[in-house]
């Protein structure tokens, strides 16, 4: 183990450790932190200066209930709208695609799959008129739905790099032995290889949640207004609505990020995994 | 009768082959209506002058490569845009050695570790909206906490995202802070799967300190510091987010990057000019080839040493 165990250093130097851990995550978690102590503060306290002191009083109920009381929720409910179906579009499609390029030899298998990954990686800007013009064209700007469709269709690339590693390691016995059995091909996806996936499609579930639920860029290019726009894209009116009101617009940044902070905490295990699997392995 | 047995026959015969076609299939569809094709179009765009209004082909105006030319000679603020994203690429990378830094800091069994390897990594999962914002609030001249500190020990206070000289350098601390977090879990995971017999081994030999870590721990940390690397410049270079909340670009343009400048080109207050926001796409697109590029070929290496 690197760096060496602390429990076989001096006693001082475990002790030291002990205390600098709370305080290096303080200093690493302060700007959060501060913005956690402006959204109970009273706006009394931006008036008469008092930042970084005491809270004169506690009013988290009243904050919080202000943000709920505006469009915000409109906004979370637009993001649950519009993740939730990505998710389960992008992971089946590449539950497929990956069982397709992790399965089978044939011509074309890799440069389908560096395609996916290549495309994973373009600057979004390059896609950004051809793809607005789309939406537009299918009738679908300024609806769930359109920013839905792109999603998937973005998110199908790096789903696929990581479902089909995840595949191509599994034990290619168990395939053989299905086939001498003379199972049917898309029996073996669905009897053999899915139940082996359950602990990718988890990690890529969780992780596309927060990656969805984060986005912003095309969220401003593909909606606009309250009835499509996700709650990134929603905080920028909110914060114009309530503009120099620091307690409301920190409550509401809160609890715009509160999702995949819950997600995250749940299926820590499954995050972590998905982070790194997908690439190192 | 014997009719389905042909069939049967013709179709086991071909399943292997015609299987895995079946599968791609809807992923590929989608995958080439929305990301593929698009590319191609926005080559072809980046050829006309065109507001966006009524389709291409009778609207837009064909003009061959003036978008190009006027980029790269007369738009003082497209070289102020790609400087900036040198300076992203640049600095960004910090992540890379800060978040090792945290994670040999962190890769210890004390009660409580795993609780405070989540919190560190806390500013990866909120929203880069909320960081940005987070941030704007930090470096507020009036009530930030960093005037806080700075005033604390003595110095003036500083607007940092108001100065036109500071302001790339104030977002791109902001966007270190979810990115170091983000190498940090990977430079973990890397620790965790490090070799304990080397590591004890090397020790017995004397070896400690730096010259362990340079000699011993980081040749086993490869791949996660080569996933940090294409993450992070990747980032740098997909960086808008914090640019529109913190400076949207300002102070007088002095914070935009290819990616921001692309945008307020075709689609903001400034007017819609598809056309020359195509052609600074696809110079961005030109750039991030070469790195992805890079990416695909160490892949394409790895895939042959695994299949051979």
């Amino acid at each position: 183990m690197f760096p060496k165990p602390i429990e076989k250093s001096s006693r001082t130097w475990q002790l030291g450790y002990q205390a600098l851990l709370p305080t290096v995550m303080l200093l690493w978690l302060a700007p959060l932190l501060a913005v956690a102590l402006f959204s109970i503060r009273p706006d009394s306290d931006f008036l008469i200066g008092n930042y970084w002191g005491w809270p004169s009083s506690f009013e988290m109920i009243k904050n919080y209930g202000m943000v709920f009381s505006s469009a915000m929720p409109r906004y979370i409910m637009n993001s649950f709208l519009i993740t939730i179906p990505t998710v389960v579009g992008a992971v089946t499609l590449s539950c497929m695609t990956g069982f397709a390029l992790g399965v089978y030899k044939f011509r074309g298998n890799l440069l389908i799959f560096f395609m996916f990954i290549a495309g994973n990686f373009v600057p979004f800007q390059i896609l950004m008129v051809p793809v607005r013009d789309l939406t537009l064209d299918m009738g679908l700007y300024n609806t769930k739905t359109g920013l839905v469709l792109f999603h998937i269709a973005f998110q199908t690339g790096f789903c696929t790099l990581f479902m089909r590693n995840f595949i191509k390691a599994l034990p290619h016995e168990l395939i053989e032995a299905a086939r001498v059995e003379g199972i049917a091909e898309w029996r073996i996806f669905w009897f053999v290889v899915l139940p082996l996936m359950k602990p990718a499609i988890a990690a890529l579930s969780v992780l596309i949640f927060t990656f969805i639920w984060n986005d912003y860029f095309w969220a401003i290019v593909l909606t606009q207004g309250e009835n499509a726009q996700p709650v990134t894209a929603g905080i920028t009116s909110f914060n114009a609505q309530f503009r120099a009101m620091y307690h409301l617009m920190s409550a509401g940044s809160i609890i715009a990020a509160l999702p995949p902070v819950l997600m995250f905490f749940l299926m820590q295990k499954h995050f972590i995994a998905g982070l790194t699997l997908g690439a190192v392995k | 009768m014997n009719k389905t047995l042909m069939k049967q026959d013709w179709y086991q015969r071909n399943e292997i082959a015609i299987t895995p076609w079946l599968f791609l299939v809807p992923g590929l569809i989608m995958f080439a209506i929305y990301v593929v094709f698009p590319i191609f179009q926005s080559f072809r765009i980046s050829l006309f002058k065109w507001d966006g209004l009524g389709s291409l082909a009778t609207h837009g105006e064909y003009i061959g490569m003036a978008n190009y030319e006027k980029l790269l000679t007369r738009d003082r603020s497209f070289n102020i845009s790609l400087w900036n994203n040198l300076k992203w690429l640049v600095f960004y990378l910090a992540a890379i050695p800060a978040g090792l830094f945290i994670a040999l800091f962190l890769n210890q069994a004390v009660r409580g570790i795993r609780l405070y390897k989540s919190l560190f990594f806390f500013p990866f999962v909120i929203s880069q909206i909320v960081v940005g914002l987070v941030f704007t609030w930090f470096y507020d001249p009036q009530y930030g906490l960093f005037n806080g500190i700075i005033g604390f020990i003595g110095f003036k206070p500083i607007n940092v995202l108001g100065d036109p000289t500071l302001s790339t350098y104030g977002v791109i601390a902001a966007g270190l802070w979810p990115q170091t977090a983000y190498c940090m879990i990977l430079y973990l995971t890397g620790l965790n799967s490090v070799d304990p017999e080397q590591t004890e081994a090397a020790r017995l030999d004397g070896a400690k300190g730096m010259r362990m870590l340079w000699h011993v721990i980081l040749p086993q940390l490869r791949p996660a510091t080569f996933i940090a690397f294409v993450v992070t410049v990747i980032g740098s270079l997909r960086s808008f987010d914090l640019i529109s909340i913190m400076t949207n670009g300002g102070p007088f343009g002095s914070s935009r990057v290819l990616s921001f400048y692309m945008f307020e080109k075709s689609l903001s207050e400034y007017g819609f000019k598809m056309g020359y926001g195509a052609a600074i796409a696809v110079i961005l697109f030109l750039i991030m080839m070469v790195f992805i590029g890079y990416f695909l070929w160490r892949m394409y290496k790895d895939e042959k040493a695994v299949n051979r």
